[in-house]
């Protein structure tokens, strides 16, 4: 009885937290807002920090945290970018700029799992490194005269639809699987849950680890590699700040920063709440000043019903 | 005697469960009065509406014959009533004096400000800790340098503080070594002495009849009865709890001829915790590892397992097999049941089946894909042979009684064909009746070829499973008995060698 609706709150309220948003703007502004283009655009301006929230979400289901995902994606546009720029070939542009992201990744999780340093504060390190290099490596400059097949990752469409929005949706369903499905999933909920007990059953810890950041950090390349396309130019800071929307996101759908809890439908509610606030907010000519404490007072809000909620429940 | 607490006709239900119903009884002043019952029997509800964390939905609570009414645990305090849970309310950070005036600290003014006044708070912790025996104590050592004994002890002494007539204690021993289980109770008979009363909550029958004077026995929700300690002999409060008369706490020992087949040898086993351990387990016995806690056969049983580091040999089946790591034991067909399973044995947040599939995800699966429909069968066959109850094997396994999640732990070894099981203290924390069923599940595997190692303070326990029985003291083995012609003293006798030298 608990057991259900402890879970039913935390699972499903978000929805309801969506869905409430959603009312209240399509009322506010039924012309502009409650449109299906408009949604279209909702999900294409949500896709970069969906992405970095799907990533992000494995990393805070290990009870750890990944602050560097938005340096990563900043350094990972830049570098694809870079590549594709100089060499004149975007295979290769994407490919460095996949392996950086992946690579940075595996750092933060050998760095976390050997040098037993708490996630916080390695990604903290790592996020203020990775800053650094994006500005070394572009010397603080854009990077400009992409080639028009780079654009086509943020700008273009297959069969009407946005190639960012496949991108995110592709993303979220492999993870979806992998979460769900898979032995690696279960380990990952496993080692979140309780690490003594983990190991103690056979999991091996340290590459649940390392795998997690590995893949925050693919994910955050994918973020970036679309940033970069959408904005037609690499823009050296174009990742910060990026990561505290991906825990929002997490954090909103349900996820225990604990670790061991959480779903992957949450998440991307999550992103959407986030992506909708912010649409919606704009369409109603709201200052981008106020837009950003009406924000962190919605995510504030929504976090504390779904723990009243559960305290409700279990009464 | 008089009557101190009554309480009368008190029920509570959480959403539509009925946790007690129409409890009646009375205690008398002065008397040490224990409340017995299997999990879920609704003792420590019961304590909690007395204690005033819980409220009644029905029935009166008299205090020296006037009516009570406690709506939080502060009413119940200042009426001279204090609970002691299992978890203890103290501040590791914090001094043993700064923990027992917490909240009601003693200050002097100083230019009309209030500053703490250590020095007082020091004296008056010391007289109560005098006054009760806890001489052991002191007062300026950190909570968290404090063994589990003092601790509770400084929790008693916090509770006296405040003048409390009635002291209720929630499984106080339950990880007490047995000196320091002794300890307790020659302070609880000093606090007696001295008027005070004490609700007692024990799932040890034998602590019961040293110490209680009076014994309350609750089954379901309801009381069954109220009896006097030296009117009633334990299998009566057994069949009471139960419900029904069972012979005897532990079922009868199948009988059979155990092989000379060896099948693990240790030799020279050695760690911070231990030394110099050697010994063998044949096909299908159950071997007995007794001591008290803290003598090392909770870390031997963890060594095997590949949980810690140690030095020495390991013959399975007589080849050198090396432990370094669970998966080694695990691939070696050698499992452990652990003695904390919230620690070592669960994922408290996650379900039934994910627990029960977690070491056995590579027999489900094919290409790193889960089979759900494999996993479900694996679980189902699992939890009826082992007869746990659960709503559903999507339940969150924090939502389980003790003996239920045991039976997971268990369970999931199960799958994989044990050579050798490493009991851990295995039926610590759960009722009699999950206990039965554990103790026949032993020698059902047993029975099947299993050798299982069984690491138990309960030397009862011991001395009726056990086809052998090592006993440890200070990390080495300091003797073996053959539990057929050995008692409960012989292994005493053996546990605490070495300690008084």
């Amino acid at each position: 009885m608990n057991a259900l609706s402890n879970g039913f709150i935390r699972k499903y309220g978000v929805i309801f937290g969506l869905v409430g948003i959603i009312i209240f703007f399509a009322i506010e502004s039924p012309n502009y807002f409650f449109t299906p283009s408009n949604f279209i655009l909702i999900s294409k301006q949500s896709s970069i920090n969906i992405l970095l929230a799907l990533g992000q979400m494995f990393v805070i289901l290990t009870a750890g945290i990944d602050l560097s995902d938005g340096a990563i994606a900043g350094l990972v546009g830049a570098v694809a970018a870079g590549v594709t720029v100089t060499t004149g070939n975007l295979f290769l542009g994407l490919i460095a700029g996949l392996g950086v992201g992946i690579g940075f990744g595996i750092v933060n999780g050998i760095i976390v799992a050997f040098a037993k340093v708490p996630a916080f504060i390695a990604t903290l390190a790592t996020m203020s490194a990775i800053t650094g290099i994006t500005l070394i490596y572009t010397q603080g400059e854009p990077i400009w005269n992409l080639p028009s097949s780079f654009d086509f990752i943020g700008q273009g469409s297959l069969f009407d639809i946005p190639f960012s929005i496949i991108l995110m949706a592709l993303s979220f369903v492999v993870v979806w699987i992998i979460l769900e499905r898979t032995k690696y999933g279960r380990h990952v909920y496993a080692v979140g849950g309780n690490i003594k007990a983990s190991r103690a059953a056979g999991v091996k810890i340290s590459s649940v680890l390392i795998s997690v950041y590995a893949i925050s950090g693919l994910l955050a390349a994918i973020g970036g590699i679309i940033l970069a396309s959408r904005l037609g130019t690499a823009e050296p800071t174009a990742g910060s700040g990026y990561e505290l929307d991906a825990i929002a996101a997490v954090v909103l759908g349900g996820t225990s920063l604990f670790g061991g809890e959480g779903w992957v439908v949450g998440t991307i509610i999550g992103g959407y709440i986030i992506a909708v606030l912010n649409n919606g907010m704009t369409i109603m000519n709201i200052s981008a000043y106020y837009q950003e404490v009406v924000k962190g007072l919605v995510i504030l809000l929504a976090v504390m019903l779904t723990s009243f909620g559960k305290k409700y429940w279990n009464e | 005697m008089t009557e101190i607490l009554k309480i009368n006709n008190i029920c509570k239900s959480f959403s539509g469960v009925t946790v007690l119903k129409n409890i009646n009884f009375s205690i008398q002043k002065g008397e040490l009065h224990a409340i017995v019952g299997e999990n879920g029997a609704g003792k420590s509800t019961l304590m909690k509406i007395i204690a005033g964390e819980l409220e009644p939905d029905d029935g009166k609570i008299y205090l020296n014959g006037t009516e009570v009414k406690f709506h939080s645990p502060i009413d119940a305090i200042r009426a001279g009533i204090s609970l002691i849970h299992q978890e203890f309310s103290l501040v590791p950070q914090l001094t043993v004096y700064e923990n027992i005036f917490l909240g009601r600290e003693i200050s002097k003014k100083f230019l009309k400000i209030n500053f703490i006044d250590k020095k007082a708070m020091k004296k008056a912790a010391l007289e109560v800790l005098k006054t009760f025996g806890m001489l052991n104590i002191s007062v300026d050592s950190k909570v968290k340098n404090l063994s589990v004994a003092d601790k509770q002890l400084t929790e008693i002494a916090k509770a006296l503080s405040t003048n409390s007539s009635i002291l209720i204690m929630d499984e106080p021993t339950a990880a007490l070594t047995l000196r320091e289980t002794e300890l307790l109770f020659s302070i609880l008979k000093n606090l007696k002495a001295q008027g005070v009363t004490i609700i007692f909550i024990s799932h040890r029958l034998e602590e019961i009849f040293e110490i209680a004077d009076v014994v309350t026995v609750l089954r379901n929700g309801e009381l069954v009865g109220t009896k006097k300690i030296d009117e009633i002999t334990m299998e009566e409060v057994v069949s009471m709890m139960v419900g029904k008369s069972m012979k005897s706490r532990f079922p009868e020992k199948p009988i059979r001829a155990i092989s000379d087949e060896k099948v693990l040898e240790v030799k020279n086993l050695s760690s911070d915790a231990f030394k110099n351990v050697n010994f063998v387990l044949h096909k299908g016995e159950i071997l007995g590892i007794a001591g008290l806690v803290g003598c090392g056969n909770m870390q031997v049983g963890e060594s095997i397992f590949g949980l810690r580091d140690f030095d020495g040999e390991i013959y399975l089946e007589g080849k050198r097999v090396d432990i370094s790591k669970p998966t080694d034991a695990i691939k070696a067909g050698i499992f452990l049941v652990p003695e904390d399973r919230h620690d070592l044995g669960l994922v408290l947040q996650r379900s039934v089946k994910e627990n029960h599939a977690l070491p056995n995800l590579d027999l489900f699966s094919e290409f790193g894909f889960v089979s759900q429909k494999e996993e479900k069968q694996s679980v189902r066959a699992s939890i009826s042979y082992l007869n746990t109850k659960v709503s559903s094997i999507n339940q969150r396994v924090d939502n389980l009684s003790g003996g239920n999640q045991q039976k997971i732990v268990l369970g999931k070894w199960l799958v994989r064909s044990p050579k050798i099981l490493i009991l851990d203290e295995p039926t610590r924390g759960i009722d009699i009746g999950a206990k039965y069923e554990i103790y026949k599940f032993m020698y059902d595997q047993a029975l099947k070829g299993v050798s299982i190692i069984l690491i138990s303070s309960e030397l009862a326990e011991v001395l009726s499973l056990s086809d052998r029985i090592l006993v440890m003291s200070e990390g080495r083995i300091t003797g073996e008995l053959d539990p057929k012609n050995a008692s409960q003293e012989d292994i005493l006798k053996f546990a605490v060698k070495g300690k008084e030298s």
